[in-house]
């Protein structure tokens, strides 16, 4: 028989500590949708993503009520678009509004998949769709778009690399009247996982089925309060102790929204992505975790290395609570999606390089960082190649997405709204890495032993 | 198929009646009640069969929220405390 403690705990986290499922994403692949004509082809992905998704959002909010737990965003996730437009040529924004188009009338908070994997080159359609990045960005709300450039099998494409420092800029001139927007939806990877339910880098990867249900849960807000509980006086295996039981929990629920899902849609049941994911809401920040630990604020010396035991006992705790877990699953450090992280940066407590180390140890990389607007595009080029290098080395998923702010410089903010957030423009190191980013050509992928 | 009711908030005559007659006319089976008053704070879980009801889920949780509008009122269905806290 359920007792009254479990019941009420149960409560107190969905009421007060902000626990939600933040995303059910329906991966759908468009691989049989190729076709020699763009037109056809985006008739064919259209209608495709309304025959599956047509459901998602009602069956959605079925559970949402049945289980009386919020379920944040609805979402879908498309096979790179790369592959399409290398089969079928023409202009790939085609597709982002065929996308747009399908996204809006099914309902869906996002759509992702406007991608190229092009981590060891570029086959046909990759070039393509990544310079129709800016303006698929900027003429769409619900897309996302992604690019993998390197991967820990076969080292960086540092041709990719640079181009990317080129199309994150240009994005967010194009986005300038709009907060710099299309540049939160542009997300470049290293070791990209195929099935990351998150945006804005989720895509379905090649090896996915044809269509799969993937969740997401959330939840720093109740880690931190049952670390509040357990007080100051609770050593760090403790500490590791109780943030497993609380995400052990967590993806449960996780677990069991995506199964009923899977259930109703008649879809297959991916995995759950047991990645603790903060919004900007108050009470609901991985910052406000780190500081619960033991960190005046987060960016302390120290925070890396109470991130590394989070993102660990997270991982260790939702492991046993899912029959598939997967995705990026860890803790997000993304600034303008954190009150922590948004204080922290805004006092200067916070710096991009002690983010770069912090990124070393979780999921998923340097994300929703606002930098100044004059920011050339080597030097975020450069910051992609430090950041895939991490990812690259450490067998793990790293991702950079940086916001330049046109026309603003340090210390003023960008406004998203929503999930979104807000950002202070962080300073970054103005020395030139042009010359290592202009040679191009590839870092060779590297050894997997002797690791020291 | 059975569902969780908790109602929390200050105390007053007639809460649990209120509930009770609410589920009785949804045709809803009461199978548990715990409820407890601690100073002025009422606070009470119940569990019932929703087998045989005449409305939703979401209807039942409307009626009670109207019927005692400064209480919080959670109905949510007994998989999500199962899947939480039963490995």
């Amino acid at each position: 028989m359920l007792n009254m403690t479990d019941i009420m705990e149960t409560i107190t986290m969905i009421q007060e500590e902000n626990l939600d499922i933040r995303t059910i994403t329906m991966g759908i692949s468009l691989l049989d949708c190729c076709d020699g004509d763009i037109d056809r082809s985006c008739e064919k992905v259209y209608d495709k993503i309304l025959r599956y998704a047509k459901d998602l959002v009602r069956t959605g909010s079925e559970i949402e009520s049945k289980y009386g737990i919020p379920i944040i965003n609805k979402r879908i996730a498309v096979t790179p678009v790369a592959m399409l437009a290398g089969a079928s040529g023409g202009d790939p924004v085609k597709y982002a509004l065929t996308l747009e188009r399908a996204a809006k009338e099914v309902g869906v908070n996002f759509i992702g998949g406007f991608s190229a994997l092009v981590h060891k080159g570029f086959s046909p359609g990759d070039r393509e769709v990544i310079e129709a990045i800016p303006r698929a960005l900027s003429a769409t709300e619900l897309v996302c778009a992604s690019v993998n450039v390197g991967s820990t099998k076969s080292g960086i494409n540092m041709d990719a690399v640079r181009t990317m420092g080129r199309v994150i800029r240009e994005t967010a001139e194009l986005t300038a009247a709009n907060q710099c927007i299309g540049a939160a939806k542009l997300v470049v990877f290293c070791n990209a996982p195929e099935d990351n339910p998150f945006m804005a880098g989720a895509f379905h990867g090649p090896g996915e089925p044809d269509c799969v249900i993937n969740v997401g849960v959330s939840g720093p807000g109740v880690v931190r309060s049952a670390l509040k509980k357990a007080g100051p006086d609770c050593d760090l295996t403790q500490v590791a102790d109780i943030i497993k039981r609380t995400a052990f929990k967590i993806t449960r629920m996780g677990q069991l929204v995506g199964s009923e899902a899977s259930k109703r849609l008649g879809v297959p049941f991916g995995i759950v992505d047991l990645s603790l994911a903060p919004t900007p809401a108050i009470g609901d920040s991985v910052a406000h975790i780190l500081e619960e630990i033991g960190l005046e604020q987060c960016g302390a010396h120290g925070s890396t290395a109470a991130l590394a035991l989070l993102n660990d006992a997270v991982k260790k705790g939702g492991v046993m609570a899912s029959s598939n877990v997967g995705g990026l699953s860890g803790a997000f450090i993304p600034v303008s999606e954190d009150a922590g992280m948004i204080d922290a940066a805004r006092s200067g407590a916070l710096s991009i390089e002690k983010l770069e180390a912090m990124t070393a140890v979780c999921s998923v990389g340097l994300d929703m960082i606002v930098i100044p607007g004059d920011t050339p595009a080597e030097i975020i080029s450069a910051i992609i190649a430090d950041e895939a290098a991490i990812g690259m080395i450490n067998s793990k998923t790293t991702a950079v997405r940086l916001i330049p702010a046109i026309g603003k410089s340090e210390g003023e903010e960008l406004e998203f709204g929503g999930l979104l957030g807000k950002g202070t423009v962080m300073k970054i190191n103005r020395k030139s890495p042009a010359g290592l980013i202009n040679r191009g050509g590839r870092i060779p992928a590297p050894l997997q032993s002797l690791k020291n | 198929m059975r569902a969780v009711i908790t109602v929390i908030g200050k105390d007053m005559v007639g809460i649990l009646a209120k509930v009770s007659t609410t589920c009785a006319d949804a045709n809803a089976n009461i199978i548990e009640v715990t409820q407890s008053v601690l100073q002025e704070f009422f606070a009470m879980v119940m569990l019932i069969d929703m087998e045989k009801m005449n409305c939703e889920l979401d209807e039942l949780r409307e009626r009670l929220r109207a019927k005692l509008p400064d209480m919080q009122i959670h109905v949510m269905h007994e998989d999500i405390f199962n899947s939480m806290h039963r490995i």
